[in-house]
């Protein structure tokens, strides 16, 4: 009988620790292959079409239940508003999961306006950065945040290469990220638009498969050649974003960084056949070191593993 | 304590005492000492006073930070979510708290028992190095109750900082395991300690495996930002090996570092083995870091080859970047060289102070100054610099009581002392070290 316990231990601990040790594989995997799910929706954002109406903005606010607005949604002057030395336009805070903010561009007359959100990555650089695992990206492509298990340290804000995600500092006891979730749990999750999609005036903003809305931006730019910049923003920046935008002006212009990656930033965290040169260089010292550390010990002559205990003869 | 010194009172450093008692635990706690004399040299210690004036006015700070919320104390930035308690306390306090697992193979590995008598000096800066990494964490957290979530609760295996975690907490396990050999001596627990010590050897290896990984994950975890670190300080595929690698001199230099400040300040608490080996040891681990030094160099040279960002070196942040390598690299590699060939001992505990600096200032560059070059900069909040500057004094204060009663910088006694000729010998060492300080500063 208590043979077969025991063996029946063993089998269960066994069990556990392979559930244990495939567990991480089976996420690092998925985490690092990560194209996009094939059916995930969009939203291409037309600049060429938006009024900086701030609709979009209310919606959100109200979809959302975010607080009420230190200035009303009408209230146009918020356009003005720069931060930290005139070096920042407005951007997504812990009370606003989107702003429009206006740009002025030489290769346009009328000022250029651009909705920002969480772009909703293909590969979520917040997400593999979350050492609790409290960011999902949903196969309709929203990338969803569960304050249930974050811990608060912040490293999603770190990696996000858009700077999207807020924090509600200002809480004591439940401070959590405050970023877009693609109105997941209400609208997204049942097939229907976003909320500040649905209020759009102007179209500017469409919802849609993104495989699809990749395609329509693609005709915009071959219909109309003059009046769009020949790229689609989001389409491989950093892995490729669900939210894709077109522009009329260069995308550096309206605030874009241009500068991004184009693989996911996970990559670069995998990045270990460069490690081969360095070996070259670390190693020569190291093990002089290990030479010079193991020899020297001998010429001392105190093998004694306990020498703690007659230190009085070592002088 | 000097001047209880002078009196021939010595410390507690035995189980017995001269009549052959057993000290207990309260005799042990005020160091042998009569309550009387115990307060007399508290208030006699200008550095009490400093600390108290630290913690009287920190401490409510950090209430304030609990009560109110990071918001309180920050700047509440979204764009830069980590300030200094993790760009200084974290990032600045693991490297250097590196010397337990470097002293600990030297030792127990390589049977170098000549770096015995720092051996425990070191394995306990490394301990009070992470705890303190993690205390500072602990104001830094949103939500600080929930750390063990990545333990047990909720798992982000594929990051970064899940292996951070996983390792931060293993290795203070270890160097706990590693530090209660001294004072299982203390309390007077021989057969725990015995138990400990048939377990060094696998305890050292196990130090060595973590701190290789988690060091260099520290470094990794920025590789998660391409872009809003300045390309001079950013590698992906080397981030890891600079951190890694520049910890070895890191921890080295903070043994140096703090042996220096223990042989000038509480050379009481010091043994004649560990006075005496001093100038010895110091010179070996300045060896040890120049090493590290050269080679931290060469791949940090090579990290701007391999990503060809030479253009980067004449612009501002260029300027700024052989700065830091000019100050915190190549000056303290020539003072080590000269210092070690000379044997000028000073000039080594110089190079270890430069070369903390140096680290200090690569982590800060790293977290904080080069991050988001591209935006604004950011300058801590007053209430966040207070934060941290009074973790540093708890830092400082849990150190000093530390090493006042565990035999870390002298040998546990099993028998009682003859206080008369102990007596001679410490003013002996006392004169000695006196003499030594112009020669060697």
């Amino acid at each position: 009988m208590s043979k077969i316990s025991r063996r029946r231990f063993l089998a269960g601990s066994l069990a556990g620790c392979a559930a244990v040790m495939a567990a991480p594989t089976s996420k690092a995997l998925a985490s690092g292959n990560l194209a996009g799910f094939p059916d995930g929706m969009g939203v291409l954002v037309d600049l060429t079409r938006c009024v900086g109406c701030r609709s979009c903005e209310a919606a959100c606010n109200k979809e959302q239940k975010l607080p009420a607005p230190d200035q009303p949604f009408d209230d146009y002057s918020v356009f003005d508003q720069t931060f930290h030395h005139g070096t920042q336009k407005r951007r997504p805070t812990e009370k606003a999961y989107t702003v429009v903010n206006r740009y002025e561009s030489k290769q346009s007359d009328k000022p250029v306006y651009r909705k920002i959100q969480c772009n909703h990555c293909n590969e979520p650089a917040c997400l593999t950065s979350c050492f609790v695992g409290a960011y999902t990206k949903t196969k309709e492509g929203a990338v969803i945040y569960n304050s249930k298990v974050c811990v608060g340290c912040r490293n999603c804000m770190i990696a996000c290469p858009f700077h999207v995600p807020a924090y509600s500092y200002s809480s004591a006891t439940d401070p959590v990220v405050k970023k877009c979730i693609f109105c997941y749990d209400t609208r997204v999750k049942h097939g229907k638009p976003p909320a500040c999609v649905e209020i759009c005036p102007t179209q500017a903003l469409v919802f849609g498969k993104r495989a699809e809305l990749l395609k329509i931006a693609r005709e915009r730019i071959e219909r109309h050649p003059g009046k769009y910049q020949d790229e689609i923003y989001g389409e491989k920046e950093v892995g490729g974003t669900s939210w894709l935008y077109l522009s009329g002006v260069p995308f550096e212009d309206v605030g874009f960084d241009t500068t991004l990656q184009k693989e996911p930033i996970i990559n670069n965290v995998k990045d270990f056949l460069a490690t081969v040169p360095m070996v070259l260089a670390i190693w020569p010292a190291l093990f002089t070191g290990f030479h010079l550390l193991s020899t020297k010990g001998k010429s001392h002559g105190d093998e004694d593993q306990h020498a703690e205990q007659h230190e009085g003869g070592e002088q | 304590m000097k001047h209880l010194a002078k009196e021939g009172i010595r410390p507690l450093e035995a189980s017995q005492k001269t009549n052959g008692k057993k000290w207990n635990l309260i005799e042990k706690l005020f160091l042998g000492l009569t309550l009387d004399q115990y307060v007399s040299q508290f208030i006699r210690n200008k550095f009490n006073w400093l600390l108290g004036i630290i913690f009287v006015i920190g401490i409510p700070v950090i209430i304030y930070r609990f009560i109110f919320g990071l918001g309180a104390v920050t700047h509440a930035s979204y764009d830069y979510p980590w300030g200094l308690f993790l760009g200084f306390g974290l990032f600045c306090m693991v490297p250097l708290s590196a010397s337990g697992f470097m002293l600990g193979t030297a030792v127990e590995i390589f049977g170098r028992h000549d770096f015995e008598p720092i051996e425990r000096l070191a394995l306990l800066n490394g301990l009070l190095g992470y705890l303190f990494a993690v205390v500072y964490l602990l104001v830094d957290l949103g939500q600080p109750w929930r750390l063990g979530y990545p333990m047990f609760y909720s798992f982000g295996p594929a990051a970064v900082l899940f292996l951070v975690g996983w390792h931060v907490a293993t290795y203070l396990s270890v160097q706990v395991a590693e530090v209660s050999t001294s004072f299982f001596e203390w309390i007077g627990w021989p057969r725990a300690k015995q138990f400990i010590r048939k377990g060094a050897v696998g305890l050292t290896v196990s130090g060595i495996i973590l701190s290789t990984l988690h060091q260099g994950a520290l470094g990794a975890l920025f590789v998660y930002a391409p872009g809003k670190i300045h390309p001079l300080w950013y590698s992906a595929p080397f981030q890891w090996l600079h951190f890694f690698v520049s910890s070895i001199p890191g921890g080295l230099c903070m043994v140096i570092a703090v042996s220096t400040v223990v042989i000038k300040t509480m050379s009481w608490r010091c043994d004649e083995r560990f006075i005496k080996n001093l100038d010895k040891l110091t010179i070996s681990l300045g060896k040890g870091a120049s090493m590290g030094l050269i080679t931290y160099l060469v791949i940090k040279l090579i990290a701007v080859a391999h990503e060809n960002e030479w253009v980067y070196l004449t612009t501002g942040w260029g300027a700024w970047w052989l700065l830091e390598i000019f100050v915190g690299v190549v000056l303290p590699l020539f003072l080590f060289a000269y210092g070690i060939h000379h044997k000028r001992v000073g000039l080594v505990r110089l190079a270890a102070f430069v070369t903390i600096a140096g680290i200090v200032l690569n982590r800060l560059n790293t977290a904080l100054i080069t991050f988001n070059w591209k935006l604004y900069q950011e300058v801590p909040h007053v209430f966040e610099v207070i934060i941290s500057i009074t973790i540093f004094a708890i830092y400082i204060a849990t150190y000093r009581f530390i090493l006042n009663r565990l035999p870390i910088l002298y040998a546990w006694k099993a028998q009682p002392v003859d206080a008369t000729a102990k007596e001679s010998v410490a003013v002996g060492s006392t004169l000695d070290q006196e003499q030594e300080l112009p020669a060697g500063a």
